[in-house]
């Protein structure tokens, strides 16, 4: 056992930092709102840092690295808020041609979980396929042949949504078996965007915290902002050391229950990143409030990733029922 | 980033299944209640058995006599120890997991040797005096003093909350040997023999009833200088080394162990009742368990992660603030719910009509004290504010 980050793990993730630092300067978010959430550039260029074709084998074109490495990337991804249907054209590497090398732009939707409200696509009208979870199995269909009315008002405003009413069937591409593992994935991959929204959010709060002075010293020498980040800092830990066990256990179900590592990871990415980006707007005081600050934009992504691949109930109660069947 | 144990690990916990396997029932339950010589006698007696077997001081090197394991067979025994129910360090606690490793790494040659070997094999129970009346989280405003007197210093002063010290053999001590000088450079860390003439030890009653700590009074104690670990005023330094050890993974069976209580409550809920259903009906509760469970896990693979990340006989990292912080809260909140999911028969803290009462109060209670000892999570919290994430210091 060698939990830390390989050498080339570090590598991979100094890698895309950089990447996502240079393409997502500060004023960069402003530019994509106004590109609806979709830079097709970007997506291009991600695409050619293998964003896509991460987990494909060399054979097929990819790199061949497992979940645990996806995990890192993503939480890159998720640390300075890059948009688009990322998780879900990852997962379709292999299974859509085209997706790996970013000429075709898959999203999805997860029906297998408990909820059946309104049917919201994200992205759709950059969508050149979409995939459908359902417990059947994963199907395909064709983003072209919906019908759907644009969400005026997105509360993340770089996932744009369709209210989409009726779904085809599509055509079966995967068994159900393959279904679950894709959720799983998925949420393993949302997890790592949601510790990049703990990390940032802290690092955020924190620079504030040294800047911003009141009462004529740094407001980071009073103890409830102090206190407050110590218990961000906490949470970005948990969340990190939940979210890379989830990508290893997937890469070797030998070393515990997948699901369980899996549930874990989400829950407590998802904790922290909704914790730490409210602290980081409440640190934030006034300005936090505005729409300049950035701090916002994290906390509106987390519901959106909150929302997909099982919400903090459905991974709770999925460990309530592991547990129970340990007994 | 590779979580599959070895081989040689594997190799390892099956060996020591099976030890523990015989051992543990062999060793008997711990004797109830108050008699701390009774538990002593437990605890050491128990100790020495993981001696003979050579599983004693997994993480202490083997010029000390441990087993020097690896970091990996390091959690693979917390995860067994945790596993068969084995006895509790207790009163071993201090000497085997921070007054020996000081010793360790700021020892003199002529003090490993009248200690280490002794801890190892439970002969040596060590206490704690650091803590004063005065001086609880300001730890360095300490006021007990010491005077040199020839090869001697005599030492006057009190210290309070002392675990053990009623039957301890040696306790570490805080001093401070230059009061003219700003509060963190004039103390010293001294080896207090317990049986020195001018100590005086009162229990106290916790609120568990039971008198686990005490206060010491010193009167012209007498204490060899030769007893001093580091320089003359150099204890601050000394001292937070002991502090990081504290603070660092000495949890980490009780961590496991937790997601085996978190299983037995499952248990329980099943068995009582609610609105005429099982508690575990219960959505709410249910999905509060599976909460904590999955945080229980989160916080061992933290451990993992902090484990591979630490050199191997080096001093445990901040990063332990983090763990203890998290571990301490997370405690707070299973015994909490252990304490919901009992119902009224949780006014009892004996089993009554078949239900875990003892276990699971005695998790309550024992929680409260996780947050205060060691340094109180709001010291916790502020060592990460200030040492991790750089924000401006307390008053000091
Ligand atoms: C079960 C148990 C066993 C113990 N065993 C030992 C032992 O063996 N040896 C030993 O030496 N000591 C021992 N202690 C003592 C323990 O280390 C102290 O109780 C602890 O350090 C807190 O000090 P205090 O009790 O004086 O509280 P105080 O320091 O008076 O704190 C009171 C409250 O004020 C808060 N506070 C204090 N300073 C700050 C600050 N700067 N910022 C924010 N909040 C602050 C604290 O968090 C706490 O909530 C033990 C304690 C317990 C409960």
């Amino acid at each position: 056992m060698d939990f830390q980050l390989s050498e080339d793990q570090k590598a991979l993730q100094a890698g895309i930092r950089s990447f996502c630092e240079s393409r997502m300067p500060k004023g960069k978010l402003a530019e994509i709102e106004h590109k609806n959430g979709f830079d097709a550039g970007l997506w291009a260029e991600l695409a050619e840092m293998d964003v896509f074709g991460l987990r494909l084998p060399e054979s097929d074109g990819g790199v061949g690295l497992g979940n645990a490495d996806a995990v890192i990337v993503f939480a890159e991804l998720g640390r300075r808020l890059l948009a688009g249907p990322l998780v879900w054209t990852h997962l379709a590497a292999g299974l859509i041609k085209g997706a790996a090398s970013g000429e075709v732009v898959v999203g999805g939707l997860d029906l297998m979980g408990p909820e059946s409200g309104p049917l919201l696509v994200e992205h759709l009208d950059q969508l050149d396929a979409l995939l459908i979870l359902r417990p059947q199995g994963v199907y395909r269909v064709d983003p072209r042949s919906l019908s759907g009315r644009p969400i005026a008002a997105p509360l993340d405003p770089f996932t744009p949504l369709h209210h989409v009413e009726g779904l085809p069937e599509g055509e079966l591409v995967l068994g159900p078996a393959e279904a679950e593992r894709l959720r799983l994935e998925g949420a393993a991959l949302v997890s790592g965007q949601l510790l990049g929204i703990a990390e940032s959010t802290l690092e955020l709060a924190a620079a504030y915290a040294k800047e911003r002075h009141q009462f004529g010293r740094a407001i980071g020498s009073f103890q409830a902002i102090k206190h407050m980040l110590a218990d961000m800092f906490v949470r970005q830990e948990v969340a990190r050391a939940a979210v890379y066990a989830a990508g290893a256990t997937l890469d070797d179900p030998g070393v515990g229950d997948v699901v369980r590592a899996v549930s874990t990871a989400k829950i407590m990415a998802g904790e922290g990143a909704m914790k730490n980006a409210r602290s980081c707007i409440q640190i934030h005081g006034g300005m936090g409030f505005t729409w300049e600050i950035p701090a916002h934009f994290y906390m509106k992504r987390t519901w959106v990733l909150e929302s997909v691949f099982g919400t903090i109930e459905e991974h709770a109660d999925r460990c309530a029922e592991l547990v129970e069947r340990s007994l | 980033m590779d979580l599959r144990y070895s081989e040689s690990d594997e190799k390892f916990r099956t060996e020591l299944h099976a030890w523990l396997e015989a051992a543990v029932p062999a060793h008997g339950k711990p004797p109830a209640g108050n008699d701390w010589h009774e538990r002593r006698d437990y605890d050491t007696a128990w100790q020495r058995k993981l001696y003979d077997a050579g599983y004693a001081g997994i993480n202490w090197p083997k010029e000390y006599g441990g087993r020097d394991a690896s970091l990996t067979e390091q959690l693979v025994y917390y995860e067994e120890i945790a596993r068969s129910g084995a006895p509790y360090i207790g009163v071993n606690f201090v000497g085997m997991l921070h007054g020996g490793p000081t010793l360790m790494t700021e020892g003199t040659v002529e003090q490993k040797a009248r200690h280490l070997p002794y801890i190892l094999k439970g002969e040596q129970v060590w206490c704690q005096g650091f803590s004063e009346p005065g001086a609880g989280s300001d730890l360095a405003s300490i006021s007990t003093r010491a005077e040199r007197d020839g090869d001697h210093y005599l030492v006057t002063g009190s210290k309070i909350w002392c675990s053990f010290a009623q039957l301890a053999d040696y306790g570490e001590l805080l001093v401070r040997t230059d009061p003219l000088v700003p509060k963190h450079k004039g103390i010293s860390w001294l080896i207090l023999p317990m049986d020195a003439p001018g100590i005086e030890i009162r229990p106290l009653r916790t609120l568990a009833g039971e008198g686990e700590f005490s206060e010491v009074f010193l009167d012209h104690v007498p204490v060899p200088v030769e007893n001093r670990v580091g320089k003359e005023n150099d204890g601050w330094r000394v001292t937070n080394v002991t502090l990081r050890f504290e603070r660092g993974t000495a949890f980490a069976s009780e961590m496991v162990q937790l997601q085996q209580f978190v299983a037995e409550l499952v248990a329980l809920a099943k068995k009582v009742t609610r609105y005429d259903a099982r508690a575990w009906d219960d959505v709410a509760l249910r999905r509060a368990l599976g909460h904590v469970a999955a945080e229980l896990d989160a916080l061992w693979a933290m451990v993992k992660l902090s484990v591979c990340e630490s050199t191997k006989t080096g001093v445990p990292g901040l990063g332990g603030s983090a763990i203890k912080l998290y571990y301490t809260e997370l405690y707070q909140r299973v015994s909490e719910l252990g304490m919901r999911v009992l119902g009224r028969a949780n006014l009892s803290r004996e089993d009554v009509a078949g239900l875990p009462n003892e276990m699971v109060l005695g998790k309550e209670l024992n929680s409260i004290s996780l947050a205060i000892a060691a340094g109180t999570s709001q010291i916790q919290r502020n060592i990460i504010a200030e040492r991790i994430l750089g924000m401006p210091k307390e008053p000091r």
